[in-house]
């Protein structure tokens, strides 16, 4: 289908799973001034990309790298004389650069497709041309597939009035020529391929490294090529699989991002076909269809709905803000006019909802926008000759520092737009607010807009009587545990409920018991390739809205105002709302709604499913046909003669039926079902297409329930709570994946299905991924009417009760669980007693799934046959045992006593114990005196960064990364205050009693490139660390894991989904990811296809128990395994599951001083147990014939499914293609055997660590002068590094190695710098700068010579300072998104900050010398904040949930620190409640004295003006934690010694 | 969960007795309930674990953790429910049972459980007190009727059970009032007989039939019986005691400890005694051969007839007092117990085992007794080994042997069945299917399992009674 080796489709490896991320930009002459200079000078922004970019497993294969250009009329002219075409006037003809088969017959069949087309449509087609190429810069598997490529000329037809028309026609030529050369399936015809095909643009891509795509392309390098914009694109992808037609730009753009909700966007424009009507196209509209094939990449689908909406008369900017939207609800900055244009044009299209950096052009206009988050960079600069510079770094293009008039990046949800005949900048202002007035949109929405909130209350159903409720309750399955875990919560906080450790009950396919449907889907979740979202903190950019009902002609530009619409502002309806809906037409005449009774008789039993379900979907489309715009699915007539079909089934069969049938648009869909009441019910009803929902039986047992409360609370309030719970827990699911509107959620299917059959899924859930097959139709009837049975009949355990449930805790007669009494019991004796009897007993148990299956490898068997070896010639366990980590768990999740007891056991057998996310105290780096240590040889950095310094990742032999846990993937933990004692917040650099928030998502990895950079920096701290990542099973995972490897992380985890948690809302612990086997299989299948697995080492984790487990995990493809629950329950813990309530019994999950004395552990403990499965480990490699681990890696061959399944639901699952084993043949490795190169030779840093040697070494002082480009990248990195290895964090007096600089600084500038290293710069930098900076201390500043005011331009990239423990920095300018995120002890000032500033701040000052963006604090714990608030709206911009703006105090001096001499050095961060305006003017006397700021000299010489304009932003938690500190007050030099703590 | 932090704030406290002085003055229960604040605390301790290892510990699978909260939530009704839904008689469980569930209870980690089987008697006291305990009456009848062999524990369970799925049951039962051991067998002081008394009633109301000093296999034959039945069920305990083989065990003053128990059950409950001779303890130096809860119950009644001494033995050899937990929890340990009896002044010994009885006229007046070791052998399994030179004399004027039982009673209705025995002489059955060799005769309680607690009793006589549905009906909508 691709020009592409895209393997097929293989075991579990899936080429839709691709993903990726890169690097863009663009150059171009305002004045529309065409030059061969521009398409220079964009090739040059391209190589200084290069490094968002990589390569594969062959380092000459880049992952894709193109340009675009307008067209170089004059040079065609030229060229085309030659060839004998006669060329009519510029804009007149179109030039197609086609990608044709090599081979001769195959291609004239191509070519006289395109001509015959070409004359179909009207136009006049005058040649071809072949274009000069020289594939010797290809490497060996490209040149495989190189297309050959021509360009076609094609001269405008009459009957097209203008290019416009010409341009539409043009694309309705290529549509079809794609459509026709697949439908005929020519020889090569997954070769064709038209990049561009237009009378402005042309594009030259392909699978190149950057800086060889003007060797390729040798019409780039003819000085005849001019334009005046050159757009220009650098691909990562996550395969190493060449694809020509997957590099960029596409046609209209480059986009550098991810389309999160990409299978729903598809869905909806399919769903559209039939009432979508342009008066542009006509009836060449028909013709564009299918408008998205199927396996495009998300940026090209994305690209193709683009050009639809171009073709449909959308001008350029028009339709970028229809698809991408600004954040626009509850924005109070935002004028009423723009606000009015979003809200309506939300009703035409969902959001294409992802992180996303686009850059566009239709080559008279070139533009950017920037997704509402502002997820990832774009910076320009603009000079005095008209040229502006736009890419994802500054200083990609060396442009002399007088000429620059502008400086500046694109903020969230923003656009900027040069357009080229009119020869000027439009900004964001100017741009929107025209579009906004361009039609009376408030008014058209006060027209037709309803919302059913505001409607008058009619009658609603009184609640039945408590028999009909149990029977309904049982019939849809409720468990006690529903009520106890889920709705009784829920109603009396208002929260998604919490819970701790993993699941180990099994899968829905394997269960005994009747599950529900919902049990069988598995949320997905972002990592890596896109980040997912904090609801609650940044909650501005999210949605719940959703829009019921018809929705208008996407195309029908002039039928504004005409179109009713139904609004709701959650998706979640009480009864009332339903009511409101069941007789909209009383009020609202255009709506008509009907409901749709999703009942069947009981007597039809579990066959007569199938064919309800058939009438169903024909009654919808009838329905539909009659005028009905609102269909309401409903259950409420179940009784004891009628079963209900499941709803989610009901829902995505009706909403599937309707796009297929093109009428879904037409009409809307609510759902009134008994059955849902998780979290995860609802979200899976909006993923398949509810767009409201109405759960009237958990409404209905609340109210049973209501007086029964200890705190009595009126049904009505229960009722909102439930509502406002479960809102919660949606935005937390949808943002898990990124995804920040319910509108683009809403079909959006971001599941996995887990033991569905592909048939049923295919056919009722089209296109969800299922990896293992399993029931179809006739089980899930048979669960559902089995359940029905039960509820209406004598069963006597259910005659006043309900079933127990037994999933969240173990039960008697619930559900199975791996951990049982005996289970754990037998661990612990054996563990104890060193009882190699007992523990046989303890494996037996686990591995015995005759009887009750309870995972997918209890399905799995070994091959034995007769090449069984003597066990003495398996490799010793003492060997084995390295091989084994436990799991990571913060201190602070878990006691002092359980964390070292984990460490020193480990240590002791050469295997590794992990620090969790959380610091380690620097004591225990020491060896202790009988030889054991405690320090956890992996250093875990996951998005909070607590105590992440230099010195904690100078002591690691492994740096983890942590994208992802398996118990709550895709969202971040909070540590209450109270948890957090003295020890705890000095390990995590905090201040005690303050709640520390760790954010969803790491804000320097919002892409696989951003990384590769992390990759990059930790590398250059620790060079002899490895570096890993951490990443959750999921369908998928494989090429996430390919991309990895190709960041250069040495090692990834893929963490099964069962993996235990400290606390993690239960919607999490049991929905979301996959169990390891699927996602480790996928994994090891993927890195062998693409030829990488070798070189990075993988581990597996999240449920190993016992060496059979660990043998099928090395079968499976793991070098590793991780042991975290198993090992803790080797030390005492007996799953008590009550870790988020600090009470646990046994001391290890709780800072309790009282309980922390029960901890029982002991090293020898967790040894024992190791030894123990590394024994059973054994047996089975003599029994199999395997010498050594290595041996076993990857041999999914013998391993076969069991036959004898008899299970009534198991037995229709298929895991062949998790033991699928590719065949590559014997010289690619399938187990860790190589090591990843860095490059880390090239690092600055070799010549500044060579600098600094009289400073490592003894101390002395000394300056250095250096230069720096964005290509250096993570500058003082591994300096640092050599500074903590010698000094510690304390490291060396500061100023001791002075670096003076002058240029731009690459990624991660000055990122870890230790004390003792000033960083001086003239110039500016990329994004993160100072990450985890450790006491270093940073000074930018503009070049003196350039005229730009700097406190109006920006200096400074976005996620500055992000986990600063220490240090000092001066930015004079501004800076990005996001400054000083998660701060915690780093004092700095600016000029200017973007969105997001102090988020999540625990510690340290922040000094901001001008204008804030948006929500400012949020989540900010602990630190303080002075903000100079000349507009007088700070308020407006600070997000006040957590923090209050003060005045500034002008109480008392702060103290001098005992060594101030010359510049007088205070003690800034002394009792940070008072002395207020004398902190605030030192640090501005400091950022002028350092940066030579004019805006603080102009602030200092009128203070008195000043003063009052500043407003102090405090945090609630924090001042208070310092009042009690205060007491008892201590003499003034404890006060200054203690206080050193913080640096 | 009542209180997350309830077991870090309150120290268990269970129920008292009443003063040793007072109380071996009568035969009547002698526990004081705690005052309903107190319950309140202590049910507040249950931590509601993950893994609850009650439920581990307990045979009839009560559902604690949920209980405990409803007490803490003063839910007595509900409580109740829930507790009935596993077990038929907790108030016999909640004074005779030992309480594994204890055992097995996280909190016993540090040997200080919650006091589960206190508040597990609280509730069915106070349910019975209110008058929530009603007979359920199935109205739809099945036409299938049962008998049930011996009126135990097993048997009133399993009976009760099938009558509540609408079968028609006959209970029958050799002695004169229904409730087997625990009438006959269990003292009165640790727990009154009316308590049975109320539940049979309640069973009548139920539907089932009470045929009382009707003893199957002796008065009529079974193979008769069997006629009238769709399904016959035995439970008919394990009867046959373990003897003491040793000289002089004929002679007067040497006595079998259920033939002890059983008169003096009898006695306080005004029943016929029904034998030649009496058993009385008064004024005499008693000596009790087996350490278990019999041989106990012997200690507490004698006391209660006025015994001048009382000395228990026990041929294993002293279990110690505190176990290290980390390697019992959450299993039954083997640890020196001391019941109320044996506060009431017992003398206890062990590792000794008896030689011979000294007998003049006809009647006994010393034993002589030797130490023994007990040592691992090759085997795995241990030896006893008699210590030489160890031989004691304890003078006595009546020995109670209460050594435990070995098997049923073969001899009568078992043998004339000819149902299939297992290697221990019970009746074969397994705990799913509960039928014995021949169709449509099943087994359980003592009978099948040997000898046991009531709660295993009334676990089997439950799932027994699910068993037979199921045989009956094809399926069964009993809880096991």
């Amino acid at each position: 289908m691709f020009v592409s080796g895209l393997p097929e489709k293989q075991g579990l490896y899936d080429p839709a799973n691709e993903h990726d991320n890169c690097g863009i930009g663009f150059v171009a002459n305002i004045k529309n001034h065409k030059s061969h200079e521009i398409v220079r000078q964009g090739l040059t922004v391209l190589e200084n990309l290069t490094h968002r970019g990589a390569a594969g497993a062959d380092p000459l294969t880049g992952d894709g790298a193109g340009i675009l250009i307008q067209l170089p009329h004059r040079f065609f002219q030229e060229e085309c004389q030659i060839l004998g075409i006669k060329l009519p006037k510029e804009e007149n003809y179109g030039v197609g650069i086609i990608f044709l088969p090599q081979e001769e017959s195959a291609r004239s069949a191509c070519e006289n497709a395109v001509v015959d087309l070409v004359k179909k449509e009207g136009q006049r087609f005058l040649g071809w041309r072949d274009l000069p190429t020289d594939n010797s810069v290809l490497s060996k598997a490209v040149r495989d597939i190189e297309p050959y490529i021509r360009q076609a000329f094609i001269g405008r037809g009459k009957a097209c009035l203008d290019t416009d028309a010409f341009e539409r026609k043009l694309f309705v030529i290529r549509k079809q020529a794609h459509k026709l050369v697949r439908e005929k399936e020519l020889s090569g015809e997954e070769s064709f391929y038209i990049p561009t095909l237009s009378a402005r643009t042309i594009c030259f891509k392909g699978m190149m490294l950057a800086a060889r795509v003007a060797s390729y392309f040798k019409d780039l390098t003819d000085e005849r090529v001019e334009s005046a914009l050159a757009l220009v694109h650098q691909r990562f992808s996550t395969n190493t699989f060449p694809s020509w037609e997957l590099s960029q730009p596409l046609r209209f753009l480059c986009h550098n991002g991810e389309i999160n909700t990409l299978r729903g966007n598809i869905n909806w424009m399919a769903a559209r076909r039939h009432s979508m009507k342009s008066e542009f196209l006509g009836n060449d509209l028909q013709k564009l269809w299918p408008l998205i094939a199927d396996g495009n990449s998300d940026s090209a689908t994305f690209d193709n709905a683009l050009e639809l909406l171009l073709a449909g008369g959308y001008s350029l900017a028009h339709a970028m803000m229809l698809m991408i939207p600004e954040a626009w609800n509850d924005n109070p900055l935002m004028d009423k006019e723009r606000r009015a244009f979003y809200e309506y044009h939300a009703a035409l299209m969902e959001p294409w909802d992802g992180p996303a950096a686009v850059a566009f052009t239709n080559g008279r206009q070139i533009g950017a926008t920037l997704d509402r988050n502002g997820l990832r960079p774009a910076r320009y600069v603009v000079t005095v000759d008209g040229l502006v510079v736009m890419g994802s770094e500054v200083g990609v293009l060396d442009i002399p520092d007088d000429k620059i008039v502008q400086k500046w990046r694109l903020q969230p949800g923003k656009m900027f737009l040069i357009d080229l005949e009119e020869g000027r900048i439009i900004d964001d202002l100017e741009l929107k607010t025209e579009l906004a007035k361009a039609h009376p949109y408030q008014t058209w929405l006060n027209q037709t807009q309803i919302i059913i909130e505001d409607l008058a209350t009619v009658a609603e159903p009184i609640a039945p009587n408590h028999q009909t409720i149990l029977d309904r309750q049982q019939a849809f399955g409720y468990t006690q545990e529903d009520i106890k875990f889920f709705l009784l919560p829920m109603a009396t906080s208002g929260q998604d409920p919490v819970g701790s450790m993993g699941r180990d009950i099994p899968h829905a396919v394997l269960s005994d018991r009747p599950k529900l449907l919902y049990d069988y889907f598995k949320q997905s979740f972002a990592q890596v390739t896109n980040p997912p979202i904090d609801p609650i903190r940044e909650e501005l950019v999210m949605s719940l809205v959703s829009l019921i009902g018809p929705r208008p002609n996407l195309l029908g530009l002039d039928s504004g105002g005409n179109h009713m619409r139904l609004e709701v502002r959650q998706p979640i309806l009480s009864n009332s709302d339903l009511e409101k809906i069941r007789h909209i037409q009383d009020g609202a005449e255009s709506f008509k709604s009907t409901t749709l009774d999703i009942c069947y008789p009981t007597s039809d039993g579990a066959d007569g499913m199938k064919s309800k379900i058939e009438n169903l979907c024909q009654e919808a489309k009838t329905s539909v046909l009659n005028g009905y715009n609102i269909l309401i699915l409903s259950d409420r007539s179940i009784n004891e003669e009628n079963v209900a079909i499941p709803a989610l089934l009901a829902t995505s069969a009706v909403h599937h039926h309707l796009i297929r049938e093109g009428l879904r648009t037409d009409t809307g869909l609510v759902i009134e079902t008994g059955e849902a009441r998780q979290v995860h019910d609802f979200c899976l009803l909006a993923g398949y297409g509810a767009e409201a929902i109405n759960p009237y039986l958990a409404f209905d047992t609340i109210t049973e329930f209501a007086n029964q409360l200890p705190e009595r609370s009126s049904v009505s309030e229960l009722n909102a709570n439930y509502i406002k719970a479960l809102d919660k827990g949606i935005l937390k699911v949808m943002s898990k994946m990124g995804i920040s509107t319910y509108q683009s959620y809403c079909g959006a299917q971001i599941f996995d299905a887990i033991g569905l059959s592909s048939e049923f899924v295919e056919k009722y859930f089209t296109k969800t991924a299922s990896a293992i097959e399993g029931v179809g139709l006739r089980e899930i009837a048979g669960e559902m009417i089995e359940r029905h049975g039960r509820a209406y009949g004598d069963d006597h355990v259910l005659r006043d009760d309900l079933d127990v449930g037994g999933e969240l805790a173990y039960r008697i007669r619930g559900e199975e669980h791996m951990w049982t009494p005996e289970t754990i019991s037998r661990l612990q004796h054996s563990a104890r007693m060193n009882s190699r009897e007992i523990y046989d007993e303890y494996s037996a148990e686990m591995n015995d799934q005759s009887r009750k299956l309870k995972n997918l490898r209890g399905l799995f068997k070994f091959k034995f046959d007769d090449h069984q070896i003597p066990i003495e010639e398996v490799e010793p366990a003492s060997e084995i045992v390295k091989r084994f980590v436990t799991g990571a768990m913060s201190f602070g999740s878990i006691s002092f006593e359980a964390h070292t007891n984990l460490a020193i056991a480990m240590n002791r057998i050469g295997g590794k114990s992990n620090t969790g996310e959380g610091g380690e105290q620097a004591e225990r780096y020491k060896t202790l005196a009988n030889g054991d240590t405690m320090r956890s040889a992996i250093k875990q950095v996951a998005s909070g960064r607590f105590g992440v310094t230099t010195e904690y990742l100078r002591n690691a032999d492994e740096i983890q990364i942590k994208m992802a846990q398996g118990a709550k993937p895709g969202e971040g933990g909070q540590l209450p205050g109270h948890k957090v004692d003295n020890i705890i917040a000095e390990v995590r650099y905090s201040t005690p009693g303050v709640g520390l928030i760790s954010p969803p998502p790491h804000h320097d990895i919002y892409s696989i490139e951003d990384l590769a950079q992390l990759i990059h920096d930790l590398k250059n701290v620790n060079p002899n660390a490895r570096i890993s990542v951490k990443l959750v099973s999921i369908v998928g995972v494989g090429t996430i894991a390919a991309g990895v490897s190709k960041a250069h992380a040495d090692h990834v985890l893929i963490s099964g989904a069962e993996g235990g948690t400290g606390a993690s809302p239960i919607t999490s612990i049991l929905h979301a990811g996959a169990p390891w086997e699927i996602g480790l299989a996928e994994t090891h299948q993927t890195l062998v296809i693409n030829k990488l697995r070798g070189r990075i080492c993988v581990q597996t984790d999240g449920g190993i128990r016992t060496g059979r487990d660990v043998a099928i995990a090395a079968m499976l493809g793991a070098d590793e395994y991780g042991i975290a629950t198993a090992s803790l329950i080797a030390s005492g813990c007996i799953m008590m599951r009550k870790c988020h309530l600090n009470t646990c019994p046994v001391g290890i999950a709780t800072q309790d001083p009282d309980l922390r004395k029960k901890f029982k552990g002991q090293p020898e403990h967790v040894i024992n147990y190791m030894f123990f499965v590394a024994e059973e480990v054994r047996e089975i490699m003599a029994e199999l014939g395997f010498p050594s681990i290595n041996k076993m890696i990857g041999r999914s061959d013998k391993l076969e499914m069991t036959k004898a399944i008899e299970h009534w639901k198991a037995k229709g699952i298929d895991l062949s293609r998790l033991l699928y084993k590719p065949d590559m043949g014997p010289n690619v490795a399938i187990y860790n055997s190589e090591k990843q190169d860095h490059g880390l030779k090239n690092a600055l840093d070799n010549i500044l660590i060579k600098k600094a040697n009289p400073a490592l070494e003894k101390g002395r002082p000394v300056k250095i002068e250096m230069s720096f480009q964005n290509i250096n990248r993570t500058v003082g990195a591994m300096l640092s590094g050599e500074v903590a290895e010698r000094y510690g964090h304390a490291g060396l007096p500061d100023d001791t190695i002075f670096i003076k600089g002058k240029g731009s600084g690459g990624q991660s500038f000055g990122a870890f710098l230790s004390k003792g290293i000033t960083i001086e710069l003239e110039g500016d930098t990329n994004d993160y700068v100072g990450k985890g900076l450790s006491g270093g201390h940073l000074i930018v500043y503009p070049p003196k010579e350039t005229p730009i005011k700097a406190e109006d331009n920006i200096v400074i990239g976005n996620v500055a300072l992000y986990g600063a423990t220490a240090g000092e920095c001066y930015f004079r300018g501004v800076a990005g998104e996001r400054f000083a995120v998660r701060n915690s002890g780093a004092i700095a000032v600016v000029e200017g900050v973007g969105d997001h500033c102090c988020e999540y701040m625990t510690g340290g000052v922040v000094v901001v010398l001008g204008a804030t963006g948006r929500n400012f604090a949020a989540g900010m714990s602990g630190g303080i904040a002075y903000v100079l608030d000349e507009k007088e709206d700070f308020d407006v911009r600070c997000n006040l949930a957590m923090v209050e703006l003060e005045n500034i105090s002008d109480e008392g001096n702060l103290k001098q620190k005992a060594d101030g001499e010359s510049l007088g050095l205070y003690d800034l961060m002394y009792d940070m409640n008072e002395h207020d305006q004398s902190r605030l003017k030192i640090l501005i006397e400091y950022h002028m004295h350092f940066t030579d700021s004019s805006r603080a000299r102009h602030i200092l010489e009128n203070w008195d003006n000043f003063l009052p304009k500043f407003i102090k932003v405090m945090p609630v938690d924090f001042r208070r934690a310092l009042l009690e500190m205060r007491e008892p007050v201590k003499d003034d030099q404890e006060l200054i010694d203690g206080t050193v703590a913080g640096e | 969960m009542g209180k997350p932090t309830g077991f870090m704030e309150f120290d268990l406290k269970d129920r008292d007795y009443g003063p040793v002085i007072e109380r071996v003055q009568h035969y009547n229960e002698f526990v004081i309930p705690l005052p309903p604040d107190e319950l309140i605390k202590q049910s507040a301790r249950c931590m509601d674990c993950g893994i609850p290892y009650c439920h581990q510990g307990c045979p009839v699978d009560n559902i604690i953790p949920d209980w405990n909260d409803l007490v803490y939530r003063s839910e007595f009704k509900k409580a109740a429910e829930v507790l009935h839904s596993t077990n038929n008689f907790p108030e016999f469980t909640g004074r005779i049972c030992p309480a594994p569930c204890e055992e097995a209870c996280t909190l016993n980690i540090d040997d200080n459980p919650v006091a589960i089987k206190t508040i597990e008697c609280s509730i069915i006291d106070r349910a019975w007190d209110e008058d929530w305990v009603k007979p359920e009456i199935n109205l739809n009848k099945t036409r299938k009727s049962i008998a049930v062999i011996g009126s135990g524990p097993a048997g009133m369970a399993c009976a009760q059970q099938l009558a509540r799925a609408g079968h028609t049951v006959k209970l029958y039962e050799k002695n004169k009032k229904i409730g087997g051991l625990l009438r006959y067998g269990i003292p009165d002081f640790k727990m009154e007989k009316h308590l049975i008394d109320r539940r049979v009633e309640q069973m009548t109301a139920e539907g089932v039939t009470m045929k009382t000093g009707i003893n199957v296999g002796v008065a009529v034959k079974v193979n008769e019986l069997m006629k009238g039945f769709d399904a016959v069920v035995l439970t008919g305990g394990a009867e046959t005691p373990r003897e003491l083989s040793v000289p002089g065990r004929n002679s007067d003053g040497i006595e079998l400890a259920m033939d002890f128990l059983s008169q003096q059950n009898r006695r306080v409950s005004y029943e016929e005694i029904n034998c030649t001779k009496e058993i009385l303890a008064n004024d005499k130096d008693v000596i009790v051969i087996g350490g278990g809860d019999t041989g106990s119950d012997c200690v507490g009644t004698s006391f209660r007839h006025g015994a001048k001494s009382v000395t228990q033995l026990e041929i294993l050899s002293k279990p110690p007092e505190k176990v290290e937990k980390g390697l019992t929890w959450p299993n039954w340990p083997m640890k020196l117990r001391t019941s109320s009896s044996h506060e009431e002044g017992a003398i206890r010994d062990w590792s000794v085992t008896t030689k011979k009885f000294e007998v003049e006229d006809g009647k006994v007046v010393s034993l002589i007794i030797k130490r023994v070791d007990w040592a691992q052998n090759n085997n795995g399994s241990v030896d006893l080994i008699e210590v030489e030179g160890t031989e004691e004399r304890l003078p006595t004027d009546l020995v109670l042997l209460a050594m435990g039982f070995v098997h049923p009673t073969h001899q009568g209705m078992v043998a004339d069945l000819g149902v299939v025995l297992d290697d221990r002489g019970n009746v074969k059955a397994n705990t799913i299917e509960y039928q014995t060799s021949m169709p449509g005769v099943f087994c359980a309680g003592d009978m099948r399992r040997g000898q046991s607690l009531v709660v295993w009793a009334i676990r089997e006589g439950r799932q027994c009674a699910h068993a037979v549905d199921k045989f009956l009906m094809g399926r069964s909508n009993l809880p096991r």
